[in-house]
């Protein structure tokens, strides 16, 4: 393992809102090929660690590297060429598209960094992403009329049409009925045969089956880290859930 | 995005209007003539405006300044200079690019509200300095360019830009090469990136596109655009006057847009169309006219919100572009 370049390694990794610490001196490695979960009550700094390594917020301090290569300065836009895919945790698609457009502007980012956007590969590729979550017989629908269910599985839709080596999960599985959760699963299992997976669930069922390693935050800052059985016997973790009252 | 058939229908389409316009050359009142030579070349400043505003969702307030910047940069070295009447066409296109790159450079820091400030204060700037060079540009008398200056001769031919057919017919064919350059541009994956950053710009940015980019793209494009309308507008009517970058000439290009509607390639030559025929029709019985195209405007807000063709195709025509 550790003549392995880890894939993502963050250092001292900070992010303040004012006097908030909402991420506070993360160090944090994520090895190719992992499904990596993170967990942790509301407001623990989830999703702003995860938007700090996909470029989507500055950090206050720290450092962030990708195959051992500094990034922390890079814009978010080249990082998502580079590889790192965010899915938002609070539906970001656009309402006024149809769901073919939505995913189409993803193949379309992927075909226009290796060349140029010829239209049986544009419409090849939306083909692939929607039937992959499911949503083929959608295409044709206007994205802001889906269910909220419907909505979050475009949104990974559109993180899978990028092909991305990391692709970030926030709350994927939010407002999915059971059966789609199992569906759910199964994706991203697949989509882990080719990509690494940065998981945030609430769902620990969810968590249990899929992740190989979890970390826990809470207040900014990693609380424990390890396998499933590690995290479930840690008196901390348990200290930190029972003074919320949440299940994940 | 679109199927073979709707392509082939939209071409169609537009190709068709030009067709109809050429034919409008050999039918229409000299008057009529006259009135659609002054649209067709507006038309084409709206069509830059629309770039900008209805595609990719920036509300600019200055748009004068890149018309009147390719009205001077024509205008000033045909008239100072004896320059020819090609040469000061691409000096024109060429001023109006060269300010939409800066402007667009310093604009963009800002988004909304601060956009349509900062725009509208540039243009204020760029008007305030046509009237400043009095010298060179005769400020709001402006300047009028002879006969002599707007004749082109290729081969000895004799081309006279004050002849109405032949004002007409370059026009249309900058009208038409603006058009099918804006349907293929708006089609074409860069103009689909327009649309999606109007509509979720952050959402963009995590796809992996260079936002700040597109729009400055975008920004230069509007700008070579109504520059280019502006050159033709000052060597084709042989008047440059610094009433054309006054604030009157940033609005009026939003009020086309808006009432043929924004966002579709034929709605700016709709709305230009219309307007200068409202103002043109009541200003014939009352000299309270400017009243009655505002009552017009705003019923025509009111029922057609997305303007003319947005609201036939939001109706309709699902495939106009
Ligand atoms: N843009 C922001 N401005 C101010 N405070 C923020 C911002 N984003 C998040 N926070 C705060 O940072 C803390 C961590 O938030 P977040 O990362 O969303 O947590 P989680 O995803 O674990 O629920 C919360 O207290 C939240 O209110
Ligand atoms: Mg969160």
């Amino acid at each position: 393992m550790a003549a392995v370049t880890p894939l993502i390694e963050t250092r001292a990794l900070s992010r303040h809102f004012g006097g908030l610490k909402a991420v506070e001196a993360v160090d944090f490695t994520l090895q190719p090929g992992e499904i990596r979960a993170i967990i942790g009550p509301n407001g623990a700094g989830k999703t702003t660690f995860v938007s700090l390594i996909c470029g989507r917020i500055a950090p206050s301090s720290g450092s962030i590297a990708l195959d051992g290569n500094d990034i922390t300065r890079l814009p978010a836009h080249k990082r998502v060429l580079a590889g790192i895919a965010y899915t938002f945790q609070i539906t970001s698609i656009f309402p006024k598209l149809t769901v073919y457009d939505n995913v189409a502007l993803s193949v379309q980012r992927r075909l226009l960094k290796a060349g140029r956007v010829v239209a049986g590969e544009l419409d090849a590729g939306v083909a692939q992403a929607l039937a992959r979550v499911g949503l083929a017989d959608r295409a044709q629908t206007l994205a802001g009329n889906l269910a909220y269910g419907h909505q979050r599985l475009l949104e990974v839709a559109m993180g899978l049409a990028l092909e991305p080596r990391l692709l970030i999960l926030d709350e994927p599985t939010q407002g999915l009925s059971d059966g789609e959760i199992e569906g759910f699963i199964a994706l991203v299992r697949e989509i882990a045969k080719e990509a690494t997976v940065l998981l945030i669930e609430h769902n620990m069922p969810v968590v249990m089956q899929l992740a190989q390693k979890i970390t826990v935050m809470n207040f900014g800052r990693v609380l424990a880290e390890g396998s499933a059985e590690e995290i479930r016997a840690n008196a901390a973790v348990q200290e930190a859930y029972l003074g919320t009252g949440r299940d994940g | 995005m679109s199927a073979v058939g709707s392509n082939t229908r939209v071409w169609a389409l537009h190709l068709g209007v030009i067709a109809l316009l050429l034919a409008a050359n050999f039918v229409l009142p000299e008057y009529h003539r006259g009135v659609f030579s002054r649209v067709l070349v507006l038309a084409t400043f709206a069509m830059g405006y629309n770039l900008l505003f209805g595609y990719t969702g920036l509300l600019s307030l200055g748009h004068a300044m890149f018309f009147a910047a390719g009205l001077y940069g024509a205008g000033l070295p045909v008239y100072h200079l004896g320059w020819s009447v090609p040469l000061s066409f691409g000096t024109g296109i060429l001023a109006g690019g060269t300010l939409a790159l800066v402007i667009g450079v310093l604009a963009l820091r800002t988004t909304g509200v601060a956009f349509m400030i900062v725009t509208m204060m540039f243009a204020q700037v760029f008007y305030l300095t046509t009237l400043y060079f009095t010298t060179w540009t005769r400020g709001e008398e402006g300047l009028v360019l002879s006969q002599a200056m707007r004749t082109i001769d290729p081969a000895g031919l004799d081309i006279s830009l004050s002849n109405p057919s032949t004002r007409y017919l370059i026009a249309l064919t900058l009208f038409s090469a603006v058009l099918l350059l804006m349907l293929r541009l708006v089609r074409s994956p860069f103009g689909r990136t327009l649309v999606a950053i109007r509509e979720n710009e952050e959402r963009m940015r995590m796809l992996g596109y260079d936002v700040f980019r597109a729009k400055l793209t975008a920004v230069v494009l509007s700008g070579l655009f109504c520059a280019s309308a502006g050159a033709a507008y000052g060597l084709l009517f042989g008047y440059v006057g610094s009433g054309f970058a006054s604030i009157q000439y940033s609005i009026l290009p939003l009020l086309w847009v808006l009432l043929g509607g924004a966002a579709t390639t034929l709605g700016p030559l709709v709305g230009t169309l219309f307007m200068f025929y409202i103002i043109d029709y009541t200003s014939g019985f009352t000299t309270a006219y400017l009243l009655l195209v505002g009552v017009a405007l705003i019923l025509l807000i009111l029922f057609f919100p997305k303007g003319l063709l947005g609201t036939v195709r939001e109706r309709w025509l699902k495939w106009l572009p």
